[in-house]
């Protein structure tokens, strides 16, 4: 069974952002890169997934600038077989379905019986990819998975879909789209083994025009990053806890109206 | 009607629209509307057809089927999208549900145009609408617009402010006849958490949240008998979900789930910042934590410096002491 994993290269959690001279952009000065967290459930998800079966290949794919191949090798090291690297810059203002449609184009010569990706990845924080890829595909998808199973002749899945107050039990025939949430599985870190033997796996580049993209223009467009309104500074209430509390519940009634 | 912005209506699955679809109809009347709703449900109430009337719907297009039911992209993008290229609605909105921000994502993938999810703002600048929506979980925000219509965007609940109920005004009507594609994913079972009594978390007016400081998961019953008095959902920080306090589900951060409540209180949260993003557009925040310079009291509108085993229990007792007056 052929599974093709999509990931990105984002900034960490604990990084502070900053906007760059170009207020539609981040400065990129001093950002320890990561894959986003979401896409790790992904990958190690994949590899079970061959494990358990015995014999397969998972591919690791990603949009992205020349920075991007570090998450590739990341993926690899995890114990990928290979990666595709898209990387064009003509794909750098890519919106969620411009990236939809390159994934795609990439899945149609990839051919895999089932794409994997992150719920969403944590620098645009739109969790819409795995489903526009999907939609462009004319595949199913499910959302939010915490549990697959593939049947033996790998032909259907059954998945877990979390909804709110609870888990939506599918089966899905193959391929299909699964987008991956916290709570699948635990991601395993990469052994020195499977850090020496990334750098021999393949990554293959490939530029727009090879995915055969006619258009790359987004349908959605940032005009500017902004950042945050600042809070207005807020009041340490002093004293005995008592009273504190006291305090605490009139300003939250009279002064904030919050309760 | 052409040019009407659609709300896409969110269910309790039983029949009626939840209540945040009042912030829905709310922004799409302040962006100037037509605003009109596009109801795809196995089964509306009349109360509920009413009920979008009042929050200003002057028309509901209803798509009734029993294929509907579960929601599954692929029967309902393909109803939706043949509606809208027929009607030619200038944008579409939902609130961000589990099952509206996938199948929005679908949709605007359908028709070829752009997705602003997680909206926090939205402006008509000239004829163009221009969205707000938080990245870097939340740390910076971006502004996007689309290069066509219709736009659609999901809407993050509690931000938005909720349409006035207009009594004895109603929508009118309209059944679409659809053909509803046969659906290849079957519903299996529904597994049901176990009920907590409190609020989804995302959906909450008020969240309280208990960090390492709470030391274990006997002692989330603490904050459980004060959400049961105020009405308010009870998360997590990741370090009490990591060490297996509390299931994933009730993650509150960046890599859990993003609440924007009116009211937040935190205790034992030291607000690293991934668990910042999650929660930094909460109204009111509330902090109880031993340690001073914990991060969180820097975004905390009122904080306490105590021991939490001290403060929450008397602060649950101060609240029903407000509330049974």
């Amino acid at each position: 069974m052929k599974i093709l994993v999509a990931v990105k290269q984002v900034p960490d959690t604990a990084t502070q952002v900053k906007i760059s001279s170009d207020p539609k952009a981040i400065d990129t000065a001093g950002i320890t890169w990561i894959v986003s967290p979401y896409d790790e459930f992904a990958i190690e998800e994949a590899l079970r997934i061959k494990e358990k079966r015995g014999q397969g290949e998972v591919v690791a794919v990603t949009l992205g600038p020349d920075r991007a191949k570090e998450a590739l090798r990341s993926a690899l090291a995890m114990g990928c077989d290979r990666a595709i690297h898209v990387n064009d810059p003509a794909l750098t203002a890519a919106d969620t379905l411009t990236m939809a449609r390159a994934l795609a184009a990439v899945v149609k010569q990839e051919a895999p019986q089932l794409v994997l990706c992150g719920r969403q990845a944590i620098d645009d924080d739109a969790g819409a990819v795995g489903a526009q890829l999907a939609e462009v595909l004319g595949w199913p998808c499910a959302s939010w998975i915490m549990e697959e199973a593939v049947d033996g002749d790998a032909k259907n899945i059954r998945v877990g879909r979390q909804v709110e107050g609870g888990l939506e039990i599918f089966d899905i025939p193959l391929p299909a789209v699964l987008s991956a949430q916290k709570g699948l599985n635990e991601p395993r870190y990469p052994t020195l083994k499977g850090i020496m033997g990334a750098k021999k796996k393949e990554i293959k580049d490939v530029k727009a025009a090879d995915l055969g993209l006619s258009s790359t223009t987004p349908e959605l467009t940032v005009t500017a990053l902004e950042a945050l309104p600042a809070r207005p500074p807020g009041r340490i209430i002093p004293g005995e806890v008592k009273d504190a509390v006291k305090e605490l519940v009139r300003s939250l009634r009279e002064d904030a109206k919050a309760i | 009607m052409a040019g009407a912005i659609w709300c896409v209506v969110e269910d309790d699955r039983k029949g009626t629209p939840k209540k945040v679809m009042t912030e829905v109809l709310g922004e799409a009347a302040r962006l100037g509307g037509p605003v009109e709703c596009v109801w795809l449900t196995d089964k509306a109430t009349d109360d509920g057809l009413t009920q979008l009337g009042g929050w200003g719907a002057t028309k509901v297009w209803l798509l009734e089927n029993a294929g509907l039911a579960p929601y599954r992209g692929e029967t309902w993008v393909p109803p939706l999208a043949e509606l809208a290229a027929k009607e030619s609605p200038k944008a579409i909105l939902a609130p961000v549900t589990s099952r509206m921000r996938e199948f929005m994502a679908r949709l605007a993938a359908k028709l070829g145009v752009g997705l602003s999810a997680d909206s926090v703002g939205l402006k008509m600048d000239g004829d163009k609408l221009v969205a707000t929506r938080p990245v870097y979980a939340g740390k910076l925000l971006s502004r996007v617009t689309w290069a066509k219509q219709p736009w659609i965007a999901t809407l993050r609940p509690n931000v938005f402010k909720p349409a006035e109920v207009q009594a004895g005004k109603t929508a009118q009507v309209e059944r679409v006849s659809a053909t509803i594609p046969a659906a290849h994913m079957k519903l299996v079972e529904r597994r049901e958490e176990a009920a907590t009594g409190l609020p989804e978390l995302t959906e909450a007016e008020i969240v309280i949240s208990g960090g390492r400081g709470m030391k274990g998961p006997e002692n989330y019953v603490i904050l459980e008998e004060m959400g049961s008095v105020i009405g308010a959902a009870v998360g997590a920080s990741r370090a009490a979900v990591d060490a297996g306090w509390r299931p994933h589900r009730f993650q509150i951060g960046q890599t859990g789930r993003t609440i924007s409540p009116k009211l937040y209180l935190g205790f034992g949260v030291s607000g690293a910042i991934q668990h910042l993003a999650g929660m930094r557009t909460s109204k009111v925040i509330v902090a109880v934590n031993k340690d001073p310079e914990a991060p969180i009291f820097k975004i905390a509108d009122y904080g306490i410096v105590g021991d939490l085993f001290e403060v929450a229990p008397l602060l649950t007792q101060e609240f029903k002491h407000l509330l049974d007056k």
